[in-house]
């Protein structure tokens, strides 16, 4: 029953790489470097005990607390110095570069004009929200003006209509990835655990994840759009159509690695375990409550992580495609506008849009940090 | 009728592999009476976890099969409590919650809050694992483990204690300690024991009979040693005592002279 042939090698060597790919490259190069470091320095140590062939290196080592400092000073340069190297490096590449191509917009923005245009974004935020303020506090005092007149009257609050503002996009996006995201958490891990659990219904399940999880966001976001438009009939403002499809968009996409990686945490718990539950004879819940979520907690969360981060990207081109609020609308309308900033505004967005992706995976690492029983397992 | 406690009848195992059927165990009898502590001793490979998993429920005999107190075992249950091998503690549970998941899952009901907690901590006192109530398994030696592994079991109240290799990932030391901990507690407590074991002092130390196997395949019961020592048995009087020796080199015998395994396999 519990037993459960894993899915073909292939998808699960598939789905290790991918965790693999986050963040662990170059993690695990600095890690690896520093390691090397140490253990240089461990290697010279033991070497100059039995060998008083080398005075130089000899009293560099004698004081344990210069050893320590040392080893400070190397992680350091490989946790900050070389990333900033390869910013620098990255940067100037850039800027040499961007200066030969010539566009129809102009010639293509260097680092220095992309910050430009990010104060721009920022100033332009700001005059909108002066702005609203300015609209409330006019209608306010109308409104005031009218009671005094009479307590009676009819009055109108209206909502102001200026245009979402850089800022007031990202907000829209993020709400609207978490949204999804959560979704397909809330149907990926249930339907992972009882793919995990149950050899019988992984059969039936796993030609459907298979088929599915390859399909690209554009192909279902037509799909979404109608059915949206067709069961959604209320005009709640609070919760437009677009965010829904948005939001929809998403959880189809980013539901395939949560229930392919519990499938497999969860098919992967030490047999001796699941013994223990027999023998106690720990009733479904307690069961996976007490053994299962906890054991393979680590790949649900590799699973989560993989989700949001394509959660993310697909909403990005969803906004662009569909002219949903967001991000993605941002940069859409941004290359519509073609104006001599477009470019610029273009690559802040970029920009962000890769900041926001690797720090929604890394506060999934905080959470996962949190969640996790084994406060010493080395995340990464 | 009323001397039968643990019976196993003709046990037969097939194991289907790729090229058909491999029969694992061949009629396996025996009759263990209660209270009774005995050790399975055999060569790797010889069915001697088969014979305790069979009982313990986690597999099904082919042919044949075990009856405990007048009932047919045919699935695994808290009245069979099975010390594994590597201890296999919850690793995210301390030490007493380890325990409390066995015993709110049998006392459930049964006993109030209060009860239930006095009698975890009771069967930990047991095993002497007081001193770490909230410990975490990876905080805990390995000796440890298999001590709350223990007092895991004990606290089930089980009819039979399955202990599958229960020191054998232990240093001799450790090992000694808990042999003598455990022949405390079966001293006090009297469970019928089942206990697999590599090591022959172990098995003569502890036993009140040792079920010595033929090599697989088709591995069965090859002899039958009683251990008629008298209890209390202290390690160090035993070492030199006569009777203790001769049983220890019978065991010996068996195992390295009429049951050695061929050369290639060892």
């Amino acid at each position: 029953m519990n037993s459960i042939s894993l899915p073909s090698t292939e998808t699960l060597e598939l789905e290790t790489s991918d965790i693999d790919h986050i963040s662990k490259p170059k993690l695990s190069k600095i890690d690896s470097q520093l390691k090397h470091e140490t253990s240089d320095i461990i290697n010279k140590s033991i070497s100059d005990e039995d060998s008083e062939t080398n005075p130089d290196t000899k009293e560099h080592r004698k004081n344990p607390y210069e050893e320590l400092k040392r080893i400070r000073k190397m992680s350091f340069i490989s946790t900050l110095l070389i990333p900033l190297v390869g910013i620098l490096v990255f940067l100037s590449v850039w800027h040499i570069g961007a200066a030969q191509v010539e566009t129809s917009l102009g010639t293509l923005p260097g680092p220095s004009q992309v910050w430009h245009q990010f104060g721009g974004l920022i100033q332009e935020h700001k005059d909108k929200r002066t702005k609203e303020l300015a609209f409330y506090e006019r209608q306010d005092n109308r409104n005031a003006k009218k009671l005094e007149k009479n307590p009676d009257a009819k009055i109108k609050v209206r909502p102001y209509t200026g245009s979402p503002t850089f800022f007031d996009q990202i907000i829209t996006s993020l709400i609207t990835v978490m949204t999804g995201f959560i979704l397909a958490s809330l149907i990926a891990i249930p339907l992972g655990i009882i793919c995990g659990m149950s050899a019988g219904f992984y059969a039936a399940m796993n030609p459907l994840i298979q088929v599915f999880k390859p399909v690209s966001p554009l192909a279902w976001l037509p799909l979404v759009t109608i059915i949206v438009s067709a069961v959604v009939v209320s005009n709640d403002p609070t919760l437009p159509k677009a965010f829904i499809i948005s939001a929809v968009t998403v959880t189809l996409c980013s539901l395939w690695p949560t229930v392919i990686n519990t499938t497999i945490g969860v098919s992967q718990i030490d047999s001796d375990l699941l013994n223990v539950s027999k023998v106690l004879r720990l009733n479904w819940i307690t069961k996976v409550r007490k053994i299962v979520l906890p054991s393979a907690m680590p790949m649900i969360f590799g699973g989560l992580r993989l989700s949001l981060g394509i959660g993310w990207m697909v909403l990005i081109a969803a906004e662009m495609l569909a002219q949903n609020p967001g991000l993605g609308k941002f940069v859409w309308d941004e290359f519509q506008n073609g104006s001599s900033n477009s470019l610029g505004r273009i690559m802040v967005a970029v920009i962000v849009i890769g900041l926001i992706g690797y720090l929604l995976d890394k506060s999934m690492l905080i959470l996962q940090k949190k969640v996790s029983w084994d406060k010493n397992a080395i995340l990464r | 009728m009323q001397n039968e406690h643990l019976v196993l009848t003709e046990v037969t195992i097939d194991f289907p592999t790729d090229s058909g059927p491999f029969r694992a165990l061949d009629k396996v009898n025996l009759n263990i009476k209660k209270g009774e502590f005995v050790s399975l001793i055999g060569h790797s490979g010889c069915g001697k976890s088969t014979v305790l998993n069979i009982v313990a429920g986690l597999h099904q005999a082919t042919e044949g099969g075990v009856i405990l107190d007048g009932r047919e075992v045919n699935e695994p249950g808290p009245e069979r409590a099975v010390v594994f091998q590597n201890h296999s503690l919850l690793p995210w549970l301390t030490t007493f919650q380890n325990v409390e998941l066995a015993v709110d899952q049998i006392f459930k009901g049964r006993k109030t809050k209060a009860e239930i907690k006095d009698w975890i901590e009771h069967n930990l006192e047991l095993v002497h694992m007081s001193h770490a109530l909230n410990k975490l398994p990876a905080e805990i030696s390995g000796g440890m483990k298999q001590r709350v592994g223990i007092a895991r079991a004990l606290a089930m109240q089980p009819k039979v204690l399955l202990m599958d290799e229960p020191f054998g990932a232990l240093d001799a030391l450790t090992r000694a300690h808990l042999q003598n901990s455990l022949m405390e507690i079966q001293e006090t407590l009297g469970n019928t024991v089942i206990m697999i074991t590599h090591d022959v002092d172990e098995a003569v130390l502890l036993s009140d009979r040792i079920i010595m196997m033929t090599n697989g395949p088709s591995a069965t019961i090859g002899e039958i040693l009683t251990i008629d020592l008298d209890r209390p048995r202290n390690r160090i009087k035993l070492a030199d005592d006569p009777h203790y020796n001769h049983l220890r080199s019978e065991v010996l015998r068996f195992l390295y002279e009429r049951h050695a395994l061929p050369e290639k396999v060892a």
